[in-house]
């Protein structure tokens, strides 16, 4: 029982991780159309920047908590306003192909940079050790990186449903064409919501930082993973995207303690069998399918 | 150009089509005065094929002008080249006399043309209320939302409600509504009656006369002969992408009995 609890939780905070990249990637699916391939090389790079902080300029964990998803907001206008822009208007295959060689090069860069070896990053001072619960002992960081996804995620979704802007981004989501037509310049919402979107990439690899080994190559499985996430919960849908994060994150927990072998196979054989029952994920409205 | 009176504009489609499928005549009963919206020469395409040819409308503040024609005779073409949804045109549109030519959806929706397209276009993942919010406030004369939930009281029972669990009618009533609280003096509606029982087209009906009496232009896409003869002042009917014949609606009632054959219902 005692260990159920400690995979469950491994679980949730890995789940969150998923779930705050897999928001980044709905919100800019949903405004942009663009499936952002180079997701996972964003939660790289948030992952990679908070070890050169501490390593380089020894700055820790909390600074690099508020400091990376900026510089990662800042990446992402910068990657939109120069490149993705110019593709918006042909097949979304396009941006597909485009944000796939920008993952290869980031990865080179990084690996050129800083070989392939992992960085190391140090559990944060006062999140060290366990706290017991009863006869259940669980890791303190676990249990915080858990709490903070769920906090970002509240945030993130209060800021879509009670706000002004919110309410823009749903519209031009929705069907961004009849939101023009009612007086919404929905151009001008483009660059903030794919910068915010990378720095949520950004952000769930300084969550991860402390657990995971920081390499270059740590968002490739990454990736896949998230798009899992996003074919279970239902693309364009950021409800679906949150759910089916935490979901995976706890059958890839509950896999690698009980069947190791099939540990990576199992979250597929999920998304299959979500796919079979709901075409369009958990989520996901009808007619997108 | 914008004291162009409705013979003109007449005139100019007859000599357009007269060699075609009929003759368009200037209406009787119909004034001269401002023009809010004039379409002159207006052609349009998908890819090679052309859709609209050398179209000439207008509709003055206060008039509600329909566009009849059988499915695919380019109606809708017409309504989303004005909004500035389809681009591959030529001519000119104006409104209050400046032209349209450089602007946006956006922004043409910012001059006061409200969007009521056929599909309705209400959202699901906004409530009622939020569907009505959504469109800025572009003119002074915008109904308060008060207003609209005074003038559609369904609306208010069930304003957080997902708009798209709203019926039928309810979601056109929405669907306009959320233009008038905009403020649009220009409102394109598009087969605002289709697929609605006869008390709701009814109800439709005394809405937009309500909106005409404000000084409100209407240009409306119908295929409801019927409907069309209750609440609009002319008529441009629609063939092949071209003006056939404009007609007032007196003459359009006297001959509805040949323009519904002619429109095969």
């Amino acid at each position: 029982m005692s260990e159920f609890i400690q995979y469950t939780l491994q679980g949730l905070a890995a789940g969150g991780f998923y779930a705050l990249s897999a928001l980044g990637l709905a919100v800019i699916f949903g405004v942009l159309g663009v499936v952002n391939f180079s997701h996972g090389a964003c939660y790289m790079l948030g992952a990679v920047i908070s070890a050169v902080l501490l390593g380089e300029l020894h700055v820790g964990f909390w600074v690099a908590l508020v400091v990376v998803p900026i510089l990662m907001f800042g990446f992402g206008v910068l990657m939109e306003r120069l490149l993705v822009r110019w593709l918006l208007a042909l097949d979304p295959l396009y941006n597909f192909l485009l944000t796939f060689g920008l993952t290869l090069i980031l990865v080179e860069a990084v690996k050129q940079r800083y070989g392939v070896s992992g960085l190391p990053y140090e559990v944060p001072a006062g999140l060290t050790g366990q706290v017991s619960i009863g006869s259940v002992n669980l890791s303190t960081y676990a249990i915080f990186a858990c709490l903070f996804s769920v906090v970002v995620c509240v945030a993130v979704g209060l800021l879509l449903t009670k706000t002004r802007i919110g309410m823009i981004v749903r519209a031009s989501t929705e069907a961004p064409e009849r939101t023009r037509a009612l007086g919404i310049n929905v151009g001008r919402w483009v660059t903030p919501v794919f910068g915010f979107g990378i720095a949520l990439a950004g952000l769930a690899g300084v969550l991860a930082a402390p657990t995971r080994a920081i390499t270059a190559e740590m968002g490739s499985n990454f990736i896949i993973i998230l798009f899992a996430v996003v074919v279970i919960g239902g693309l364009g849908s950021i409800l679906g995207a949150v759910v089916a994060g935490f979901l995976v994150g706890l059958v890839e927990a509950y896999g690698i303690a009980y069947a190791p072998t099939y540990a990576q196979i199992v979250i597929f054989v999920l998304m299959a069998l979500v796919v079979l029952v709901r075409p369009s994920g958990l989520f996901g409205r009808e007619e997108v399918a | 150009m914008s004291d162009d009176n409705a013979g003109t504009t007449g005139t100019t489609a007859g000599t357009t089509t007269g060699t075609t499928t009929g003759t368009a005549t200037a209406p009787a009963g119909t004034t001269a005065g401002p023009r809010m919206l004039e379409v002159a020469g207006l052609s349009a395409w998908y890819g090679e094929a052309r859709v609209l040819t050398d179209v000439s409308i207008d509709v003055a503040p206060g008039e509600v002008v329909t566009l009849v024609g059988r499915n695919g005779a380019g109606k809708t073409t017409l309504l989303r080249s004005v909004m500035g949804l389809h681009r591959q045109t030529e001519g000119t549109i104006t409104l209050d006399g400046s032209d349209l030519a450089k602007r946006s959806a956006d922004a043409r929706a910012r001059a006061g043309i409200g969007w009521v397209p056929d599909d309705r276009g209400i959202y699901s993942s906004l409530t009622v209320a939020e569907n009505l919010l959504l469109p800025p406030v572009v003119h002074p004369d915008a109904w308060s939302l008060e207003k609209v939930y005074e003038f559609f009281p369904v609306l208010h029972e069930r304003r957080d409600f997902p708009g798209t669990k709203l019926s039928g009618g309810e979601q056109q009533m929405l669907a306009m509504a959320r233009v008038l609280r905009m403020g649009s003096r220009l409102l394109l509606l598009d087969e605002p009656s289709e697929g609605l029982a006869p008390v709701i087209v009814q109800r439709i009906g005394e809405i937009v006369r309500e909106i005409k009496g404000q000084g409100v232009g209407v240009l409306l896409v119908e295929q409801n002969v019927k409907f069309a003869s209750t609440v609009a002042d002319r008529h441009y009917l629609l063939a092949q992408g071209k003006v056939v014949e404009h007609l007032g609606n007196e003459e359009f009632r006297a001959r509805e009995g040949e323009l519904l054959t002619y429109l095969g219902m």
